[in-house]
């Protein structure tokens, strides 16, 4: 058996990444009764040990977890094919939405899960197949982080998570052991501010509209983010406390894009932007001094030498979380790689690669076999860096002594106060928020 | 053998299909849509009003339409004047037609970079600390930056003035170039002046290169949204960005029926334009 892939065994042996069922079997036969009884026995593993070389499966999703540091992982793990494809979360929808057939896994965020769900153009999974679904983080499962947790506003995972089959096209709010999406990265979002340039204090959501920052400020224009970053300012300027501001009603809306669009008029912002390199060159540039922001972009201008914080404030963080999901399309060895490769996700690597970006893990516990202790504790446990704290490219990110904004993972995702959010009143939502812009 | 009856009808096919296939029926399919109704994932074949019952009741849309004329009137005022002045010194005042030739290409040569380069390369001349502030500042014209020179209607216009112009100097420089310089001799022998040969002379007989630059820049500027999104720093819109907004969110039906809007609108200004200049004629 020349053709038989040498290097899967070596790493069954050393047990570095989670293998599938077939694969166990496979080695258990092989040394029980020596490879000849198992091609006779049990042909169709070696099959695929074959095969797996001519699968490729095709991911798309956000920029954040396509990684192409992540394909070439995959191959030299698993031996199939991952190809990558980074779009802009509209464009991800849309895909989702419309084109069922040019993609084997979607990497999408929650919000997404909750428009593009109804279409049944993914199918769910069987947790069952999930070697470390017991150790995925509360929020994603039960909705809580800790036991005493409060589980936030707006479009929080659990609630978009589960399905009742593999078919299932409504979602439950029990783990009914089919997830819609597995959960792969997420973090906590908050202001980005330029501290050299406002030389104070920020603790509050409001001053994105303090009339001191005029011509200074920017908001996204991605409507179901950008809204629930106003919502925070809102209520934070203390105009008003939303039931639920994650499932506005058509006055909350108008209400809420009413107040920025007077600010909008008054000249508040600078610019929207719609791409986090936009983000990143109105920061840098001074033309803005206070904006949403997401976390990696932070890094970006810090890496300039430019000082920029990434603020926690008192009212909490707005929180995102993504996942990968399966295409409908997706059947016999192909749904079997796709699974191999979600194992393989949370199994470690991939998340201690997102971690060192400042992004969170699903299940952190298996990441930290993939970080240094140095690492661990600033990322995740926020503790100060002992030494030189460096990206997984190697760009030194943060210097020995640094701590991270906000604190270790407890306190900056037990902070969240809302999650990104699809609305009942989305339609009306996103056609006033045209307006909005448009004013 | 073929009647010319039928040679006629083949002669002419190949244009027709093609017309027919990539022009016609793309327009139709989109009038279609514009009567479907959305849902947030999908679009369902129905006949609704909805679409442009929203966009015809909406004040948003007045204010977006208004926009794009103006931005459209503005470039096409700058456009025209800096084209015409280019074309004319072009045409009358080089006298060798090698450096006619030289200097026109000279003035092709930004469109050897993509136009979003060309764009693009403004944002950090106008940002507020950008070379054009630091400049002035340190020339003591101002005392603060100027904030409205980045982000605004001035640097989206700027932009467009900037991509756009060389559309306008082209044609004029054609029609320019075809009138006999006699004419002008006998102007000047009959003792007009050179204003006075601008006004009845030059400007007649360039009307219908004037009117080709004009449809370009309308067309252009009109059909932009990528322009208004960068330089505004997504602060203005546009009906291009309004329709790009909607295909963002899925919205097909909305974007089709504010398509169809624009293209009626700019199928009327262009149609009124050219009962004052028949192009064909004068070509």
């Amino acid at each position: 058996m020349p053709w038989l892939d040498n290097k899967l065994f070596n790493k069954e042996d050393t047990a570095m990444t989670t293998i599938s069922k077939i694969r166990y079997s496979r080695r258990g036969l092989l040394k029980a009764g020596g490879a000849a009884v198992a091609a006779a026995a049990l042909p169709a593993p070696m099959v695929w040990g074959q095969e797996t070389k001519n699968i490729t499966l095709r991911q798309f999703g956000t920029g954040v977890s396509n990684l192409n540091e992540v394909a070439k992982k995959v191959k030299e793990d698993l031996g199939f094919t991952l190809e990558m494809t980074a779009l802009d979360s509209d464009s991800v929808t849309q895909r989702a939405a419309t084109q069922p057939d040019s993609f084997d896994i979607a990497d999408i965020e929650y919000w997404i899960c909750k428009k593009v769900w109804p279409t049944g153009n993914l199918q769910a999974m069987d947790t069952s197949k999930i070697a470390n679904y017991d150790k995925i983080v509360g929020t994603f499962r039960s909705g809580k982080l800790t036991p005493e947790s409060v589980i936030a506003q707006g479009t929080a995972p659990h609630t978009v998570g589960f399905t009742t089959g593999v078919d299932g096209t409504e979602f439950v709010q029990e783990e009914s052991g089919w997830m819609t999406l597995i959960p792969t990265i997420y973090n906590a979002d908050t202001l980005g501010i330029r501290p050299d340039l406002i030389g104070r204090p920020i603790k509050n959501w409001s001053e994105l509209l303090n009339p001191e920052f005029k011509g200074k400020a920017s908001i996204l224009d991605i409507s179901s983010i950008g809204i629930m970053d106003m919502a925070m300012v809102v209520e934070s300027m203390g105009e008003y406390t939303y039931p639920d501001k994650g499932n506005m009603t058509r006055e909350e809306i108008d209400m809420t894009l009413g107040i920025f669009t007077e600010a909008k008029k008054n000249g508040q912002f600078r610019a929207f932007w719609k791409s986090f390199d936009e983000s990143v060159n109105l920061m840098a540039s001074g033309e803005v001094v206070i904006q949403s922001m997401w976390s990696p972009a932070i890094t970006a201008v810090r890496s300039q030498g430019i000082p920029c914080v990434y603020q926690p404030l008192e009212e909490g963080y707005r929180s995102w979380g993504g996942g990968l999901g399966l295409s409908a399309s997706l059947s016999g060895i192909e749904l079997d790689a796709a699974y191999e490769y979600i194992n393989w996700y949370l199994s470690g690597w991939v998340g201690g690669f997102l971690m060192r970006q400042g992004y969170y893990s699903a299940v952190p516990e298996t990441s930290k076999a993939f970080m240094s202790e140095d690492e661990w504790g600033f990322w995740f446990e926020g503790k100060e860096a002992k030494g030189d704290i460096t990206n997984p490219f190697g760009d030194v990110m943060e210097k020995a002594g640094a701590v991270r904004d906000g604190g270790s993972f407890y306190d900056r995702m037990g902070a969240v106060a809302c999650w990104n959010a699809v609305m009942d009143e989305n339609q009306y939502m996103v056609r006033k928020w045209n307006e909005f812009i448009a004013a | 053998m073929i009647s010319r009856h039928v040679q006629g009808w083949l002669m002419a096919a190949p244009l027709t299909l093609v017309l027919a296939v990539f022009l016609l029926a793309p327009i139709v399919m989109i009038v279609v849509v514009s009567f479907w109704g959305a849902t947030e994932w999908s679009i369902y074949p129905a006949f609704l009003w909805d679409n442009y019952d929203f966009l015809l009741t909406s004040k948003v849309t007045y204010q977006v339409f208004f926009n794009t004329f103006k931005y459209a009137a503005i470039t096409w005022a700058c456009t025209l004047l800096i084209g015409f002045t280019v074309a004319y010194y072009l045409a009358f005042h080089i006298r060798s037609t090698t450096w006619q030739i030289a200097l026109f290409l000279l003035c092709t040569i930004p469109f050897l970079t993509s136009n979003i380069i060309r764009m693009i390369s403004w944002i950090p001349f106008l940002g507020r600390n950008g070379l054009a502030n630091s400049t002035l500042l340190s020339w003591g014209v101002i005392d603060a930056p100027l904030e409205w020179l980045l982000f605004s209607d001035f640097s989206v216009i700027l932009a467009f003035v900037h991509l756009y112009t060389l559309f306008m100097v082209v044609p004029i420089f054609n029609t320019m170039m075809r009138i006999d310089p006699a004419l002008i001799e006998a102007a000047t022998d009959a003792g007009a002046s050179g204003w006075q040969t601008l006004r009845h002379v030059v400007i007649p007989l360039t009307k219908p290169g004037i009117m080709i630059g004009t449809i370009f820049v309308l067309a252009l500027v009109m059909g932009d949204f990528i322009t208004v999104r960068f330089m505004s720093g997504s602060q203005s819109a546009n009906v291009g960005r309004m329709i790009q907004n909607d295909i963002g969110l899925l919205q097909y039906p909305s974007a089709s029926a504010t398509a169809v809007i624009l293209l009626i609108t700019v199928l009327l200004l262009i149609g009124t334009l050219l009962r004052f200049v028949d192009i064909r004629k004068e070509l």
